[in-house]
């Protein structure tokens, strides 16, 4: 069964600290302020809402304990209405999606709302702990290292250099700029407000339009210190081949830290029927996968080539591809392996200009695609992220 | 149990107890008799009527030596229940004693270490005489274990995760004043005499104060000090600890990171039964492990049988050196002079000006200082040493030494001359050793008036730090001259062993292997970077390009040349002919001599940092590349060839020497336990495979020695 892509709306995104301009919006109010923008474009019925799913990857403190339950009751929806809070790490998003393409498109759901929330600066990145990060009898046996020392290694396996990554920074926010004054994203982001109604924030805030390479270059690596206490001799034992890690990613050339939320209407043949919904696009095929977990960014390309190989579909048959820039080697990587061009390729800028509030940035992205393809006129996007442990998740839409 | 009771107790009218555990044997150690006759001490404690308190005292000259070594190095797979069975036993007749309602002394009157000192923090309170040699601490990090008798959890417990990692990671051993400051023991009394009185006065001060007689994990709201593993701090600081235990130990020694794996679940994570218990199963996991097999075999039981210095004469009395002369005060020199100055010994440190003697001083002042900035030495000490090295010019000044030790230039001509010309003002009786690392200590003695006197100490750089010297007798040496080498040796607390008198003796020989097949590689066109990691991931201190850097490139040549020129060795033996033709297109053709020329196979930058030399590309075949397997066995394999192949031709006399030089000589991955004990854990029938398998890659040079094979046939360690 098909599963179609009613709506994809999306909040402004802006710096995750306490400088940034939604750090005085809990998590819960920005998640539910989307879910109410989204009932009240549609004048949804949301008693005939059969999930909500949302990505969140920091899920404890403000953000914790069902966070998607929470925020279908604080957006007032129909108390029939259940939510499922999900983490898979910065896929957890686009998983949502997926899952509720899967929930329809098996028929065990008709009309069901996917996305994610993140509040970046309320609660700070890896402080839910983990294996991964805590647990040290993990972090020696698995080898496992932070991701940007990860992303660092892709660039000097790659031979890319500080101002390879620094140029596709720099084209980021030129393409991010540009897309915002053109009013590109005008149709998806929905302002946060206050319950005065007053505007908090309209638009996106993160971005640096009027960085230069000089500034750019100007940035300390970030990942420099941690290698050398011991991280670099941890990944170099799997990539024996890498004598000096080039630690060339940044604040500036990596994704930003922000908070934002997304939300995605799915839903069935028989929603749109009975709910009088207009597909803008549908859900062709979704793949997720694990790799090396170790250097744990080089999923994207593979999960986007299982993806294709599930449609029946060429990488010349895509009109427009997503890559979540994490990190700029990671987009770069993820170009080289599909062999696409930057004409192509994050054509509105991506994370590094915009930032990426982790579990809600695959959902986003669904919006961000879908826009330019009907924008463009293009049927096919695919949207790509890396993941944490490893993964590589990709989504294929179709518009329509 | 049967046989003495190990633990007297004795129940004085005042109410209190004392334990004093006298075991039978060189020293008391937790076994199994040790912990049958304690848990029936402490089920008479919990059975006393008017119990005031408990002190936990020593009979013997320690107080207690820690585990029962013999026992664990015998441990088969398959005893694992039995080990967890002993340490649920030994635990909970600890925290019995911990629940005691009264208070717990342990009267430390000799060193604590590992189980002895894990038995002193189950007390209340821990008294130690302040004396000389006495130590304290968990050292058992440094034998591939971890402490299993709830010393991981009672120390981060009691210290905090942070302060308690230098002693549990690193297995330090403090002395009393030391270990007070750190907070491992609570007070030290002076007098030994006056131990007993102080923890009995201790027990009377706190007298009605339960909160004394109460572990601090067992008050109500105990917090560790720098909290708990789970605060956001300490959880942020996890990865970052393992990590650096990784750049340590390259993920090769596996005791370490369970260390930090237990002091993590001690931390709050866990309460303090299951932290015992989690410990316990991290402590078992250990015990067949082959880096614990041979971290024990090599530093508990090689390095006593080399210290015990077996190739001794015996029958000669000992005859310390009271003056030594050392000519040469370069590198060596300086460092040799320096270790016996800081004996006790007076030293002659002569070169052929006063001013390069005089350098030779300054190091050795160098040296001191940076003892007294850390604290290692004190002002007048270091000057009392510096004050015993006279600097000399004056070939005249050697009259009347013990010994001389002669550490100049390696060429056979220099050599020569520096004896012509010093040993006539020499006694009949003194020695004379050569400082030579390679050179043949028989033709080097032909010239020499007195050949009976002259013998070979090859040290090891930096003399000051390096433990290691090789003893090489010649043909004519005399057994008055090896014993008096040995005593020499052993007095300026370095550890000898003998070696045959062959080209490279045994710890140049060995090394040069590792480090010719890692060239030989590069030849071939496989990846230099690598091969230079994979080096450093078999677990030696350096790479191998960087070691050839360090040599300079154009030693290993001549040294090979000097062999061939002598008759030692023929050109067409070199089983990597492929190194030596690299070698000498590299220093002669391209001028890449090495570090110290300016640049070898690495560039060295202005930052300090290193980059593989760009021209290094000519030999790189992209198309040829070899498993990374067999790149690492490559160099280790060869290095542990080499070393069987010294065993077999006599060149040392018993595996324990190898073991020993390798490991302190040349760079042995410690968790191999050295070069030869490698064999013993690895499997001599795999092993044998596996040489089989290079060899049919690799060429012959890769053949197992036939004293593996035999050992293979049998299935026996070589020992």
């Amino acid at each position: 069964m098909t599963a179609f892509i009613f709506d994809a709306v999306r909040s402004p995104r802006s710096r995750g600290k306490a400088s940034g301009t939604l750090h005085e919006v809990k998590p819960v109010r920005l998640a539910a302020g989307i879910l109410e923008g989204l009932r009240k474009r549609h004048d949804l019925d949301t008693a005939q809402v059969d999930d909500v799913i949302l990505g969140c990857v920091t899920p404890i403190g403000d953000q914790g304990s069902c966070i998607a339950k929470a925020a279908v009751q604080a957006a007032g929806w129909d108390e029939s209405v259940p939510g499922v809070q999900l983490d898979r790490f910065c896929a957890s998003g686009l998983e949502a999606v997926n899952m509720a393409a899967a929930k329809v498109g098996s028929g065990q759901q008709d009309l069901v709302v996917a996305g994610g929330v993140e509040s970046m600066s309320r609660v700070p990145m890896g402080s839910n702990g983990g294996a991964m990060l805590t647990d040290a009898e993990f972090v020696l046996e698995r080898l496992s290292v932070p991701q940007g020392i990860g992303a660092d290694l892709i660039a000097t396996l790659e031979g890319w250099s500080r101002e390879d990554v620094d140029a596709f920074a720099l084209e980021s926010q030129k393409r991010a700029a540009r897309a915002q004054a053109e009013g590109r994203f005008a149709r998806s982001v929905l302002p946060v407000k206050d319950e005065n109604g007053f505007t908090i924030l309209a638009q996106d805030d993160f971005l640096r339009p009027d960085t230069t390479m000089e500034a750019l270059g100007a940035l300390k690596p970030s990942f420099a210190g941690l290698g050398g206490l011991g991280f670099d001799e941890m990944i170099r034992t799997r990539y024996p081949q890498v004598l000096e890690i080039d630690h060339v990613h940044t604040p500036g050339n990596s994704s930003g830290i922000v908070d934002g939320a997304a939300a995605v209407l799915i839903g069935s043949e028989k929603a749109r029927r009975d709910l009088n919904l207009e597909p803008r696009g549908r859900i062709v095929a979704a793949a997720v996968l694990a790799t090396d977990p170790v250097i744990m960014l080089t999923g994207p390309g593979p999960a986007a080539r299982k993806c294709l190989e599930r449609a029946g579909l060429e990488v010349s048959d895509i009109d427009l591809w997503e890559i979540n820039e994490a990190f700029a080697s990671v987009a770069l990587r993820y170009m080289k392996d599909l062999g696409i061009g930057p004409e192509i390729t994050n054509v509105n800028g991506g994370a590094i200009a915009l930032g990426h509030p982790l579990g809600a940035t695959g959902a986003m992205l669904i919006s961000t695609v879908l826009d330019e393809l009907e924008h463009r006129g293009g049927r096919y996007g695919m949207i790509s992220l890396c993941v944490g442990g490893g993964m590589g998740i990709s989504t294929l839409i179709e518009r329509m | 149990m049967n046989g003495k009771d190990c633990i007297d107790y004795a129940h004085a009218p005042d109410g209190i107890v004392t334990l004093t555990v006298a075991m039978e044997g060189p020293a008391n150690v937790i076994n199994e008799a040790f912990i049958e006759n304690f848990r029936n001490a402490v089920d008479r404690l919990e059975n006393e009527k008017d119990l005031r308190g408990v002190i936990l005292a020593s009979g013997r000259e320690h107080f207690a030596l820690g585990g029962d070594i013999d026992m664990l190095f015998a441990l088969k797979p398959g005893d694992e229940a039995h080990v967890m069975d002993l340490l649920s036993r030994l635990k909970d007749a600890k925290r019995r004693l911990e629940r005691l309602p009264v208070p717990v002394v342990a009267a430390i009157g000799g060193t604590a270490l590992g189980g002895g000192y894990e038995l002193a923090l189950a007390c209340n309170r821990r008294i130690a005489v302040d004396r000389p040699g006495l130590r304290i601490g968990l050292p058992e990090v440094g034998l591939g274990l971890i402490p299993g008798g709830g010393g991981v959890v009672r120390l981060t417990q009691m210290l905090g995760l942070e302060a308690a990692m230098p002693f549990l990671l690193e297995g330090r051993q403090l002395t009393p004043a030391q270990a007070l400051k750190a907070g491992l023991i609570d007070e030290t009394v002076s007098d030994a005499g006056a131990l007993l009185a102080r923890a009995r006065a201790w027990i009377e001060e706190v007298a009605g104060d339960a909160q004394a007689a109460l572990q601090p994990w067992d008050r109500k709201g105990y917090r560790i000090p720098g909290g708990s593993a789970n605060s956001p701090a300490n959880a942020a600081r996890i990865a970052v600890g393992a990590a650096m235990l990784y750049k340590k130990t390259l993920g090769l020694q596996p005791a370490p990171g369970h260390i930090l794996d237990v002091m993590t679940e001690a931390a709050g994570r866990l309460d303090v039964d299951s932290a015992l218990r989690y410990e316990s199963r991290r402590f078992v996991s250990l015990v067949n492990r082959p880096e614990t097999k041979n971290m024990i075999s090599a530093l508990h039981y090689d390095m006593r049988k080399v210290a015990r210095g077996e190739g001794r004469p015996e029958g000669i009395a000992p005859a310390p050196v009271e003056r030594l002369g050392v000519i040469g005060a370069g590198m060596m020199g300086h460092g040799i002079a320096w270790a016996a100055a800081r004996a006790g010994i007076r030293v002659v440190l002569s070169d052929r000006t006063s001013e390069e003697a005089e350098r030779g001083l300054a190091a050795c002042r160098a040296l001191a200082e940076k003892r007294v900035s850390r604290g290692r030495l004190s002002r007048s000490e270091a000057e009392a040493i510096i004050a015993r090295i006279r600097p000399s010019a004056d070939t005249g000044d050697l009259a009347g030494c013990d010994m001389v030790i002669e550490a100049v230039f390696e060429k056979l001509d220099v050599k020569d001359a520096v004896l012509a010309r010093h040993e006539p003002v020499l006694d009949k009786g003194a020695v004379w050793a050569s400082n030579t690392s390679t050179l043949p200590i028989t033709r080097l003695a032909r010239n020499a008036r007195r050949p009976e006197n002259f013998i070979g100490l090859h040290f090891f750089s930096p003399v000051d730090r390096m433990r290691l010297v090789e003893i090489i007798t010649g043909e004519k040496t005399s057994e008055d001259t090896l014993a008096r080498a040995y005593d020499f040796v052993a007095q300026i607390g370095k550890l000898p062993v003998l070696v045959k008198d062959s080209p490279g003796f045994f710890t140049s020989r060995v090394i040069n292997t590792k480090a010719a097949e890692a060239l030989e590689m590069v030849w071939e066109g496989l990846d230099p970077a690598r091969i230079e990691n994979l080096g450093r991931q078999a677990g030696f201190p350096v790479g191998m390009l960087t070691l050839v850097d360090e040599i300079g490139l154009t030693l290993p040549v001549d040294i090979f040349d000097t062999n061939v020129a002598m008759g030692l060795i023929r050109a067409e033996d070199d089983p990597t002919p492929g190194a030596r033709a690299l070698l000498r297109e590299m220093a002669f053709t391209l001028g890449r001599k090495g570090k110290a020329a300016g640049g070898g196979f690495f560039d060295y930058h202005r930052n300090g940092r290193k980059s593989l030399w760009p021209g290094l590309a000519r030999w790189r075949r992209a198309e040829h590349a070899i498993p990374d397997d067999d790149i690492r066995d490559r160099m280790l394999f060869r290095a542990v060839i080499e070393s069987l192949r010294c065993l077999e031709d006599g060149v040392i006399g018993h595996a324990c020497d190898g073991n020993i030089a390798s490991l302190l000589g040349i760079g042995a991955p410690m968790h191999t336990g050295g070069y030869i004990q490698f064999v013993n854990t690895y499997g001599p029938e795999r092993f044998v495979a596996r040489c089989d398998e290079l060899a049919a890659a690799y060429g012959p040079r890769f053949t197992a020695p036939g004293i593996a094979r035999n050992h293979a046939r049998t299935g026996e360690p070589i020992l």
